[in-house]
């Protein structure tokens, strides 16, 4: 189960944004986070509670295909990424590194900035605490859950050759 | 019946055909880092507990967006990836006097051929679809699970076909043709699709800039941008492919998701305004936009056939006394080549400076920076916000024509404004 305030963002939020290159030289998430949205919504890093969920429009994690993205929202505490639709690298790599994304073309239209959400990810629902609202969420490939559910795609790879 | 991104993607799996929203566990030919990705790669690599990677010739390492170092935490990163190399012998490690921008850098080597598939840490992968190779960006975990073992898992992507056809006129190069592609369609009009180049065009774009048009494939959101081999790639392998090349077609009644057909006729060259790569204009719709830099290099544009576009536009010129021109060569080779050429001269006497080749201010890195409210005419790839410095500059994309006319104007120029 995860809970938090919803961050509602636009289209289009490119991995720039997300972390500016002029941080790459480093590889620790915790770092990392320090600097999350910081060109496009300044002090988010300093505001974000551990469970918060970022509510985001179309093409969410566009551009450079830096892993850093994802794990830097992760490390700031955002408990989840709900967007319209992502870009394809954003979205492997947060299934390889296990942060939680849902594609919905209707949460995005229904959730305002601040509202309390609660997302129970292996119910396939979302509620809107401070409206009321109840959403289902749609259900993730069989290979992409399997990968989830190894913890990511290095446990994943590891199980499989195990296996072999 | 099948196209060509799938006949590329089955020839990597264990399926005879593949179709789209397949996911299929694929073999790759190389697999390839940078020194940004890499150290977050090797991370991974090491906590799942690897000690080994499943080819070391199939590995390939360079050392382009921070180097030589911009500072002591750059440097730091740099090492790893070296220590990492030299420990597990990795035959394609490219440091810093042998390196370059890697999209440049792997092509000129003739280390991608035709037939292969390619992922790597870098979204601007895509680059070698210019090749007729399937070729993507993945992550750094993707980057440390196929060192390993040699593999990646793919969706099979829907295709859009593209179809270049008219006659350019003089000054519109394949820059301005793909800008004109991500204006129409923007920047997810192909998310997630492979787009296929084809069309009477085709034949009269270099090399060069089918590698400038796959390269900004990403920036419409696209896994792939791919070229079918002919004659053109055929001759730029000739005494540069390491391994022999695997030539494959789409069928004749093979099946797209989508179509779009991009005549040039009467097409003017093009900018991408601030903050994104679709927010594109024609040259003569812009006004009066002033400049504070030029920047011509990346992998987008930083081969010989741009310097040599800038070049033509520069010569005998000097640069705008407000605007900071810095050119970067995108390997050693295009700087030996560009000096052997006199080009080097004519952006030293035009007033520009010559950087060693690196990402550098593509993203952000060093190597000129833009401080707040600051505006740059670049031939790289994106305008986001930030991606060139402070949060309060701008990038303006153009082609190497453009930028080296606006160079001289001392705002955003068309080249005929410059050059005759
Ligand atoms: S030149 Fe720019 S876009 Fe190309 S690899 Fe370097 S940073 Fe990325």
């Amino acid at each position: 189960m995860r809970r938090g305030r919803a961050w509602v963002f636009g289209d289009n939020i490119d991995t720039d944004a997300i972390i500016p290159a002029r941080y790459l030289y480093t590889t620790d998430p915790a770092e990392l986070a320090q600097h999350v949205m910081e060109d496009i919504a300044p002090g988010f890093a300093g505001r974000v509670r551990p469970g918060d969920i970022i509510v985001a429009g179309r093409n969410f994690g566009c551009g450079s295909s830096r892993e850093h993205a994802p794990l830097a929202i992760r490390a700031s505490g955002i408990s989840c990424v709900i967007a319209r639709s992502f870009a394809r690298i954003f979205y492997r790599n947060s299934i390889n590194t296990g942060l939680c994304i849902v594609e919905s073309e209707e949460i995005p239209n229904e959730v305002q900035q601040g509202d309390d959400l609660e997302l129970n990810a292996e119910a396939g629902i979302l509620l809107n605490l401070s409206r009321g609202t109840v959403h289902r969420i749609p259900e993730q490939p069989a290979f992409v859950r399997e990968i989830i559910e190894a913890g990511g795609l290095l446990p994943y790879v590891k199980r499989r050759l195990a296996d072999d | 019946m099948p196209n060509l991104t799938q006949k590329l993607l089955s020839a990597h799996c264990d399926k005879d055909t593949v179709y789209p929203g397949d996911l299929i566990q694929a073999k790759v030919d190389l697999v390839l880092g940078n020194d940004i990705t890499t150290p977050l790669a090797l991370r991974e690599f090491f906590a799942a507990g690897f000690r080994r990677v499943f080819d070391p010739e199939r590995i390939v390492l360079v050392q382009d967006h921070f180097v030589p170092s911009k500072d002591i935490k750059s440097a730091e990163q740099s090492m790893m990836v070296r220590q990492f190399a030299r420990e597990y012998r990795i035959t394609h490690h490219f440091d810093v006097g042998s390196a370059g921008i890697e999209h440049a850098l792997l092509p000129e080597r003739g280390l991608v051929v035709p037939g292969d598939l390619v992922i790597g840490a870098d979204s601007h992968t895509c680059t070698y679809g210019a090749l007729g190779a399937f070729a993507t960006g993945i992550g750094s975990t993707d980057m440390a699970a196929a060192m390993a073992i040699g593999e990646v898992w793919l969706r099979v992507p829907e295709v859009m076909k593209v179809v270049l056809t008219g006659n350019r006129s003089r000054w519109v190069s394949g820059k301005d043709i793909m800008l004109a592609i991500i204006g129409r369609i923007g920047t997810d009009g192909a998310r997630y699709m492979s787009m296929e180049f084809q069309g009477p065009l085709v034949a009269e774009l270099s090399i060069d800039e089918r590698m400038t048009i796959s390269n900004m494939a990403i920036e419409a959101g696209a896994k792939a941008g791919i070229f079918q081999p002919d004659e053109v790639t055929m001759e730029y392998l000739k005494h540069r492919a390491k391994r022999p090349p695997r030539l494959y077609t789409s069928d004749a009644d093979a099946i797209y998701q989508e179509e779009l057909v991009m005549d040039v006729t009467g097409m003017e060259p093009v900018v991408a305004l601030p903050h994104s790569p679709d927010n594109v204009r024609q040259i003569s719709e812009v006004g009066e936009i002033p400049i504070d830099q030029v920047v011509i290099g990346s992998c987008t544009n930083g081969r010989y056939s741009d310097l040599e576009m800038a070049a033509r536009v520069l010569r005998g010129k000097k640069v705008n006394p407000n605007v900071r021109l810095i050119v970067i060569p995108a390997t050693q080779q295009v700087y030996l080549d560009a000096m052997r050429a006199g080009l080097l001269e004519v952006f030293i006497e035009a007033g520009g400076v010559i950087s060693p080749p690196t990402c550098g201010p593509c993203l952000g890195g060093y190597m000129g920076i833009l401080g707040p409210g600051e505006r740059a005419v670049a031939t790289t790839n994106r305008n986001f916000v930030g991606r060139m410095g402070h949060a309060k500059s701008e990038v303006i994309l153009a082609s190497p024509f453009v930028a080296a006319a606006s160079a001289v104007m001392g705002r955003v120029a068309a080249p005929w404004e410059v050059a005759s």
